[in-house]
């Protein structure tokens, strides 16, 4: 059996939940899926629609706000109980805060980031992405079951998770915690101060990464986006420099933006930036490593240096 | 306050990966090597949360002996010590033996603050940290973004998805994992560099490591979709994508 830990924020299921449970449906393993909090009895009810042996709704008051003690309380004495073959969860800020603690605190594998999975004898190798996403490895988690692994957003479908029939039977114990050994105190999430740019109303984006080697570059990429009738954006790296306002970041910790064009200048395609674009209906990579993993979701690609592309570009736009 | 930073040294971004024989690692004999992006923010929040409320702040890395370098460079841009647990068995080892390491070389400092980056850019585990508060028995916040600390306990702003925040207040000692961007960098001085050279650097040995996994096969990942590459000198390229553009894909009049 392969236990799924699905993710919700104030009672809305988080999607990439549904990925998590494709990815153990496609397994072949029978599949329980737990939820954790004070009252979640509409996560269960919708998670229940899975083609799965069992929800468990794992219930505490302390677990009303997610904190990492509380979580690793309660799901290790979950797993300890279930003796799962392995636990899967999806690759969430959430997950990331708690999981490593929950894996100590087993003495179990943890394979984080994965990207799929593939028969190994008896067993299973986890394809996870290394350097950057540049390489992938198969890698084999060692030592005792349950290992636990976490797949990347958007490795799987999440409507590639199966229905099933009838509801799923609910199951709701209570959550082993003891408050008083919770020592994060959780304040209510917030955004800041609503954003002067809205990049996703723009019909095309220019969009820099480190490539552009230095903010007196940047004036490149103006040239461009003025040609394209463009917006300006970056990547994370771009903005945490302090080269343009972290509010044209664009990624997994900044805007998600569907432009008709999205021109990306020296960036590399990690994957937290690629969820901010991938929706994109052309994308068009400019870089000089022809490994960059931005040309796994570009539609027309120049290998080549920036600085010689684009003043190209814009004199064949212009001209 | 006592401040440890663990930092990690990985190969740098510039350096043409390669894997190597065995098709498990990279060829890294020639490789030039950095200090992980995310450990250098960690460490500049270091210096600066001793800049606000006095103490020490101890650099510790785990790994082969190269990775002096990073611990060195750690040492330039202004920490007062460092802890080193070396031993080739690192080289790629699991956030679990890598922690472990760190562990050995933190146990008895009694440190207020354990500080990383929130991942490696090689690895990219995303655990090491994390692990290291589970085994040192602290409580822990990751992806943090601000650091605030008033009477012995600790307020941090911890990163969400899509612009989110959530501000996470406990006791210390605690282990933090540091996000990129919480401050802006400050770099080694020539009178950094120099100082470094006097500082005290502890060896500290590595415990017996048990790993938790094996890379069955390392290899560039085979390219799903069929993007159209365009050749030629960059003003033909640059016509030929302007072409492409206006007329096929119809995005730009
Ligand atoms: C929790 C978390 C959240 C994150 N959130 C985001 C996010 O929201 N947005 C985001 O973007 N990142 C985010 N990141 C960071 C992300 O993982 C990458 O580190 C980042 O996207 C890399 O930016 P880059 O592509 O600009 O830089 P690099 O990865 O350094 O890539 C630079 C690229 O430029 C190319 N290049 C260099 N010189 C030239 C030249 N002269 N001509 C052409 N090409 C050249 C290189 O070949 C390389 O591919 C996040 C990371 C984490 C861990």
């Amino acid at each position: 059996m392969i236990l799924v830990i699905a993710e919700h924020l104030e009672g809305k299921l988080n999607r990439a939940s549904w990925e998590a449970v494709a990815a153990a449906q496609q397994t072949g393993e029978p599949v329980k899926i737990a939820a954790l909090g004070a009252a979640v009895a509409g996560v269960a009810a919708e998670l229940a629609a899975a083609d799965a042996a069992e929800v468990i709704v794992v219930e505490h008051p302390a677990l009303a706000a997610y904190t990492a003690d509380g979580y690793v309380q309660a799901l290790a004495a979950l797993v300890t109980a279930e003796a799962p073959a392995a636990v899967f969860l999806p690759h969430t800020y959430q997950t990331r805060d708690f999981a490593p603690a929950l894996a100590a605190r087993l003495g179990r594998a943890l394979l984080t980031d994965c990207l799929g999975v593939k028969a190994d004898g008896g067993g299973r190798l986890f394809v996870r992405p290394m350097f950057q996403g540049k390489l992938h490895a198969d890698v084999r988690p060692l030592g005792p079951s349950p290992h636990l692994v976490t797949f990347q957003i958007g490795a799987y479908r999440a409507d590639a998770a199966a229905r099933g029939a009838a509801p799923a039977p609910v199951r709701t114990i209570a959550g082993a915690v003891d408050p008083a050994a919770v020592r994060q105190k959780a304040e209510a999430p917030f955004q800041e101060a609503k954003q002067a740019v809205d990049l996703s109303q723009a019909e095309r984006i220019v969009s820099i990464g480190r490539g552009i080697k230095g903010q007196e570059h940047i004036q490149v990429a103006e040239k461009l986006a003025a040609a394209l009738g463009a917006e300006l954006a970056a990547s994370r790296p771009i903005c945490d420099a302090g080269w343009l306002p972290m509010e044209r970041q664009i990624g997994s910790s900044g805007q998600t933006v569907a432009p008709k064009l999205y021109v990306a200048l020296g960036i590399s395609g990690a994957i937290q930036h690629l969820v901010g674009m991938k929706g994109s209906q052309v994308i068009v990579a400019i870089n000089k490593d022809p490994d960059a993993p931005i040309f796994e979701v570009a539609d027309f690609g120049i290998v080549g240096d920036l600085f010689e592309v684009v003043p190209a570009l814009v004199a064949a736009l212009n001209g | 306050m006592k401040i440890a930073v663990c930092v990690k040294q990985v190969v740098s971004r510039e350096w043409q990966l390669r894997v190597d024989e065995s098709n498990t690692w990279i060829r890294d004999q020639d490789a030039s090597y950095e200090l992980n992006e995310p450990d250098a923010y960690a460490l500049e929040e270091a210096l600066r949360l001793k800049e606000r409320h006095g103490g020490e702040v101890v650099v510790c890395s785990a790994g082969p002996a190269r990775v002096s370098q990073v611990v060195r460079e750690a040492l330039a841009r202004g920490a007062d010590r460092a802890l080193l647990v070396e031993d080739d068995r690192l080289v790629g080892a699991d956030a679990f033996a890598t922690a472990s390491a760190l562990a050995a070389a933190l146990k008895d400092e009694r440190c207020d603050l354990v500080l990383t980056g929130l991942q490696s850019d090689d690895s990219g585990f995303a655990q090491t940290g994390v692990v290291l508060a589970e085994t040192l028995g602290l409580p822990h916040a990751t992806i943090i973004m601000e650091v605030q600390v008033a009477d012995g306990a600790l307020r941090v702003k911890r990163e969400l998805e899509g612009g989110w925040f959530q501000w996470i207040a406990m006791p210390m000692p605690a282990v933090l994992t540091i996000q990129s961007g919480i401050n802006q960098l400050r770099y080694a001085t020539l009178k950094g560099i120099m100082a470094a050279k006097k500082k005290d650097v502890k060896k500290v040995a590595a415990p017996d490591l048990a790993p938790q996994h094996e890379i069955v096969r390392l290899y560039f990942p085979e390219k799903a979709k069929a993007t159209r590459l365009i050749d030629g000198a960059p003003a033909d390229a640059a016509k030929e994508l302007v072409r492409l553009l206006r007329d096929e894909a119809r995005v730009i009049s």
